[in-house]
């Protein structure tokens, strides 16, 4: 089983199983009170995901968690640190890894699999990056290993850009406001099963923090 | 649980990740990753900096506490945490990975505050610590006098500071001395060879007239614009600036006035114990004055180790360690960062 957690956007927080059904589903849309939010997120995922796949109604079981998920963004870093942080003192807790995952790689594979006999086109993951920005990832198709195929990496562009930036990469345009933690978990099930991990150690800020440099000493005057 | 509980306490309210362990009041470990460095060419605290730090310096912190204490996560009774106050992004991250901790293992969670954790820290130096005794709390981002009645349940503000906390002063009088960050212990260096009594700097809120409202009350912004003026007007008309004797002086301005109004708060209240706490502490000056002035008065100062003074995740286990054994109920995991967090509010989110 594996927990996923992403905080990117909104909260979410879920258990799949090993053949990737959803045990537990837990969010919130708000995009900011992450840190609020995020412990209740993870006692109700534990809770539910003791009972088996969503529907099942069996007696409550150990979760037997092999790894955490954790969306490393893009997105606001606030927020989005609330869940790194969590997912690696989760991981802490119960001697298990951590396996970093690409925030818009989870969105892509909702798309992809939202309708698994549609031919999805060339497309790209648009999430709000604030200060008036969006960050987009093209993708295009699944590949052998069930993961989505990167065209780009996560950028940012100024939101008046956007349009003409995905018409350059001639990808259509999927806004998304909701990683869904499941997701986040089956991107890492896939990547762990393929030796593919990949080793983010830091969130993809895309953004250098916010500084100004001490300038020469202000007179007080008079 | 066990009467003496093991406790391990997270702090990340400005630039140092502090984990600590206690078992009850002893201390296992006071494991502290500064990013103090990466905010020198800054000239201060960026919280970006720090809160990017707190999230890589967290899960090595934590494991080098556990192999410093010798215990594992399963030995652990109670997680605690820092609410607030303190930076907001920089809480976050400790928040998020305390209630995360505390799910994982299935343990209770003590969300506190961080100023009430700077007098916890006292009980960790294994003495018998006796109340109520009246706190000063000096720090870069905090100058609080407290009096402390009962540190699990009575613990009320008599004053602070009105603008910059005292740390911070001693930052922008460095940066205006050509002195590099952090500028306590530059100052202090310039200081040893200067003259205290060579200009006599203004005392924040200690007129007459402020002493109705302000009178447990810090100001700091005051004193930094007369130290900028006088160097100003010096080089102006080419008189030679002594950097010693400025550093000496200004640094006299603050300690008198922390001191008067400790010792003060001890006489009106009737409390002959002053306790000293926050980073600022590791100036001497400070230490001397107030230890010196206080015998006159007599009044008995404890000053913890200097690990202990400064932020840490020790003095956090230490308080919610304090409140479990006095058989308080854990917090709720509905809380947030509270930046503003007032020091009355000891333990936040506790569950009925
Ligand atoms: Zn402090």
């Amino acid at each position: 089983m594996i927990l996923g957690i992403d905080t990117s956007l909104g909260t979410a927080v879920a258990v799949i199983d090993d053949d990737g059904a959803v045990r537990a589903d837990a969010a919130s849309a708000d995009a900011l009170g992450h840190a609020e939010i995020i412990g209740t997120l993870l006692a109700t995922a534990m809770t539910d995901a003791a009972h088996g796949p969503i529907g099942a109604t069996g007696a409550p079981e150990a979760v037997a968690l092999t790894h955490v998920a954790v969306g490393m963004g893009p997105g606001p870093f606030t927020g989005l640190r609330v869940g790194i942080a969590a997912a690696r003192a989760f991981a802490l807790g119960r001697g298990i890894p951590v396996v970093p995952v690409r925030s818009h790689d989870a969105a892509a594979l909702a798309v992809l699999l939202a309708d698994p006999f549609a031919d999805v086109p060339r497309f790209a993951v648009v999430t709000d990056a604030r200060r008036k920005e969006f960050a987009f990832t093209v993708y295009d198709g699944i590949d052998d290993d069930g993961l989505p195929m990167r065209v780009t990496e996560a950028t940012l562009v100024k939101r008046d850009d956007i349009d003409a930036a995905l018409a350059e990469h001639s990808a259509e345009r999927r806004d998304t406001t909701v990683i869904p933690g499941a997701m986040v978990a089956l991107v890492a099930a896939r990547a762990v099963a393929a030796g593919r991990v990949e080793d983010l150690g830091e969130p993809l800020y895309l953004r250098a923090p916010d500084v100004t440099m001490p300038g020469p000493r202000k007179k007080v005057g008079q | 649980m066990t009467r003496e509980p093991l406790v391990l306490g997270i702090e990340t309210s400005c630039d140092e990740t502090g984990i600590g362990i206690v078992r009850g009041r002893t201390l296992l470990s006071n494991t502290i990753a500064s990013s103090m460095d990466e905010h020198a060419r800054y000239g201060g605290v960026v919280p970006e900096v720090a809160a990017r730090a707190h999230l890589e310096a967290l899960q090595p912190a934590i494991e080098a506490a556990l192999a410093e204490a010798q215990v594992t996560l399963a030995d652990i009774d109670a997680v605690a945490v820092t609410s607030g106050p303190g930076l907001a992004g920089a809480l976050m991250v400790g928040v998020g990975a305390a209630k995360a901790l505390a799910v994982s293992l299935g343990r209770p969670l003590y969300a506190v505050n961080h100023l009430v954790g700077h007098i916890a820290a006292d009980i960790l130096t294994g003495d018998e610590v006796e109340y109520p005794t009246v706190a000063l709390l000096v720090s870069g981002g905090h100058t609080s006098l407290l009096l402390v009645r009962d540190l699990v349940s009575d613990v009320e503000l008599l004053g602070e500071t009105m603008d910059d906390a005292a740390g911070e002063a001693f930052d922008k009088i460095a940066r205006i001395l050509g002195l590099p960050y952090p500028g306590g212990p530059e100052i202090d260096r310039a200081a040893s060879t200067g003259d205290p009594n060579a200009i006599r700097f203004p005392r924040g809120m200690s007129r007459a007239s402020d002493m109705a409202e302000h009178r447990y009350d810090f100001s700091f912004s005051g004193l930094k614009t007369a130290v900028a003026r006088w160097v100003e007007q010096h080089e102006a008309t080419g008189q030679p600036v002594s950097v010693p004797d400025v550093a000496a002086s200004f640094r006299e301005a603050v300690v008198d006035v922390l001191v008067t109004k400790a010792l003060d708060a001890c006489a009106r209240h009737g409390v002959p114990r002053l306790l000293l706490g926050g980073g600022v502490i590791a100036n001497k000056r400070l230490r001397d004055v107030a230890l010196e002035r206080a015998e006159a008065a007599g009044v008995a100062v404890r000053i913890p180790p200097l690990s202990l003074c400064t932020d840490n995740g020790a003095m956090i286990a230490a308080l919610a360690s304090e409140l479990i054994m006095s058989g308080r109920p854990a917090s709720t995991l509905a809380f947030g960062a509270d930046s503003t967090l007032p020091v009355t509010t000891i333990q936040v989110a506790t569950s009925s």
